[in-house]
């Protein structure tokens, strides 16, 4: 981008962003006015809902986990300048490796289960990200595409093993049986108990919340720290200077992309074993591709990534209370979260023009 | 499979392919003028909520085809504006637009109708009517042409047949006519195309707005014609079968034909059988509506004819000075 280099850096990962989402939340709050409810109402009733108890921060967080989750495997593909569209089909996988290392191996304790069940959700998930990640880097298949159509073979697939393989008999609904409670991972709550804070017992925000916040770190550490990540970053700066330094394009897209789909993958941990203990057909819920919108706000650095979850499941659970208490449909968090996408994303230099301008103006005058 | 059944399945496929190829000629036109469209779902789903809603508020169908088209085609201006003019990452403008779409159309219709994000249903002029082709009945009773033609051809919605006569408009307007030609040299080599004094920006706007009335046809008769109204997700993954079809057609419109109804009897065959005796192998009913999106990756991927997308698809222009 030509406006880039006129932006200081502290503006760029601040400014830039802040702007889009202020946009974005000023074109949500005119749809709910336009539908004849109050935005300041709607307002205080998502922050009250999402942050006034800690029933609402346990849901928040929740969602959160979710989408730490999903943004990382968004901000890593990125980082290599592939958009892995697929981070819902590699999650529902990585549900059926969850759901399968439960409840085909009895675990003695929960400790054991959830390291098989990261290990079983990230493969899975990895393995479906792979799949893309070879058509592109030997084939030349656009990677948006092949990761689209992935994901609509993944909702099959999943659907045609809940209901042919993994569901009990006489069952009606497509869903696995529930996982043993022994596994059951510990919440929250009791974590902080142990420690003497009180927490609201009814959210199913579990110990994969501490898996997501070391995944932020170890994405960190991996990109900024290792050589794989340089190679990683110098790959998506510029693929002809990568290849000139020695650096396989085909090796780092297979490898970027298996990483991408196990980040993916991971959330089922959440998801699956956190929350519902069984494999159900729309496990995802979604996730997979607010992980694009976590992804462009938090510019693809896991600390943005990580904030923007945060906002994210402020969003989600703010717009459960919304539906509860108001006639706005849940789906308004749908609006918003494309309007980020919108304005982070697609029009970035619609607001990152100005900016510029406006430093421009001021490094002159 | 008795002919009776054979006749209903191939009745259906054609009312299936229908968005479908909507849908697949619209990407194929902003694609060949270098503009990826990953949104057509979204435009249809505005499209299929507008035209319904209309249609049941003022009773005319047609008035709601009219609006369809015309918030389709806004829907595209703004994915115009940002992969056009402010030269943003097309992708993740389609993106945005399929989600914008997929909340936009629930919080509107529940405020609108409230009837949990659905319109009411559509009777009478509402609805699209069905057009019986000249002398089908004549024909009924005669072996052979009588299924075919009365059974299977006749008795659709005018779009239906609108759709099918697309295919060799679009044909004709891309490799016969000056427009077309320069449509799709912005898509090759828009470089040359500025330096012959003929604006890229123009012609892609053009071709973004085509593919606005396009998806709106598309959307439209999905929640008039094929259904009775609009409800929640309608086009459930239509617009993804259909950039499937576009990428399997290799971006040429009488393959896009051909690769619509094979989606589209897919799909009628999922819709009428669970499981499907193929010469003594059970074939799933998800194995089914999983093929559209198998064959395009094997497409994709180059193992029987590889399907290469125009030359410069997906990058803005960016005019020399």
């Amino acid at each position: 981008m030509s406006a880039k280099g006129r932006i200081p850096n502290w503006a760029d990962v601040t400014l830039v962003p802040l702007t889009s989402v202020l946009l974005a939340f000023i074109l949500s709050a005119i749809l709910i006015w336009a539908i004849g409810e109050s935005p300041w109402e709607a307002v205080k009733l998502m922050v009250d809902g999402a942050f006034g108890s800690s029933y609402g921060w346990g849901y928040t967080l929740f969602y959160a986990t979710n989408f730490m989750f999903t943004g990382l495997a968004v901000a890593v593909a990125f980082q290599a300048r592939l958009f892995n569209i697929g981070g819902e089909g590699q999650a529902l996988l990585g549900g059926l490796g969850v759901a399968l290392v439960c409840l085909y191996i009895p675990w003695p304790h929960w400790s054991l289960a959830l390291l098989a069940a990261c290990a079983g959700a990230a493969a899975f998930g990895a393995l479906w990200a792979l799949i893309p990640g070879y058509l592109q880097a030997r084939r030349g298949s656009h990677i948006v595409i092949t990761t689209i159509m992935f994901n609509f073979i993944a909702a099959s697939l999943l659907g045609y093993v809940l209901v042919n393989v993994l569901r009990p008999q006489g069952s009606q609904d497509p869903s696995s049986p529930r996982f043993p409670s022994e596994i059951a991972l510990p919440k929250l709550h009791e974590m902080l108990a142990l420690v003497g804070i009180p927490f609201s017992r009814v959210p199913p925000v579990n110990i994969s919340l501490l898996i997501a916040i070391a995944m932020c770190f170890a994405v960190w550490f991996l990109l900024w720290r290792t050589r794989l990540g340089y190679q990683i970053r110098a790959f998506g700066e510029s693929e002809p200077a990568a290849q000139y330094a020695g650096i396989s394009p085909a090796r780092i897209t297979v490898v970027v992309m298996l990483i991408s789909g196990a980040l993916a993958g991971l959330m089922a941990v959440n998801s699956v074993m956190g929350e519902q203990q069984r494999l159900v057909l729309n496990a995802v819920e979604g996730a997979g591709f607010i992980g694009i919108a976590v992804a462009l706000m938090g510019r693809n650095h896991p600390l943005g990534v990580a904030l923007a979850a945060i906002l994210f499941g402020f969003l989600y659970q703010g717009g459960a209370e919304l539906a509860l208490w108001t006639s706005i449909p849940r789906e308004l968090i749908v609006v918003i979260q494309a309007l980020v996408i919108l304005f982070t994303g697609a029009l970035d230099n619609m607001v990152r023009i100005p900016i510029a301008r406006m430093f421009a103006r001021r490094g002159a005058g | 499979m008795d002919v009776g059944t054979l006749v209903q399945v191939l009745d259906s496929t054609l009312r299936l392919a229908t968005p479908l190829l909507f849908a697949c000629l619209a990407g194929l036109i902003s694609e060949r003028a270098g503009v990826f469209d990953i949104g057509l779902e979204g435009k249809m789903l505005v499209a299929a909520f507008m035209a319904a809603s209309i249609a049941f508020v003022t009773g005319n169908v047609w008035l709601g085809v009219l609006s369809a088209i015309a918030v389709s085609v806004a829907m595209s201006l703004v994915h115009g504006v940002a992969a056009i003019t402010f030269r943003g990452n097309q992708l993740i403008s389609g993106v945005a637009i399929n989600f914008l779409a997929a909340g936009i159309t629930v919080v509107i219709a529940q405020n609108w109708f409230r009837q949990g994000g659905r319109t009411p249903s559509l009777t009478g002029d509402a609805r699209m009517g069905r057009i019986d082709l000249p002398f089908a009945e004549a024909v009924r009773d005669v072996p052979v042409l009588g299924p075919i033609y009365h059974g299977i051809l006749s008795g659709h919605a005018l779009l239906v047949y609108v759709a099918f006569l697309c295919v060799p408009l679009t044909w004709y307007m891309l490799t016969r006519t000056r427009f077309g030609l320069r449509l799709r040299a912005v898509g090759e080599n828009p470089a040359a195309v500025d330096t012959a004094g003929v604006s890229v920006i123009g012609l892609r706007f053009a071709a973004v707005a085509i593919c606005g009335v396009l998806c709106g046809l598309a959307g439209a008769y999905l929640s008039t014609g094929l259904s009775a109204g609009f409800v929640k997700d309608m086009t459930a993954g239509r617009g993804f079968i259909a950039l499937a079809a576009m990428i399997f057609a290799k971006w040429r419109p009488w393959h896009a034909l051909g690769a619509v109804l094979l989606f589209g009897l897919l799909e009628a065959l999922a819709n009428r059988f669970q499981n499907i005796d193929f010469f003594g192998l059970a074939v799933p009913v998800q194995a089914m509506q999983a093929l559209p999106y198998i064959l395009t990756v094997v497409i994709l991927a180059g193992f029987v004819g590889k399907a290469i997308p125009p030359r410069a698809g997906g990058t803005a222009y960016v005019k020399e000075h």
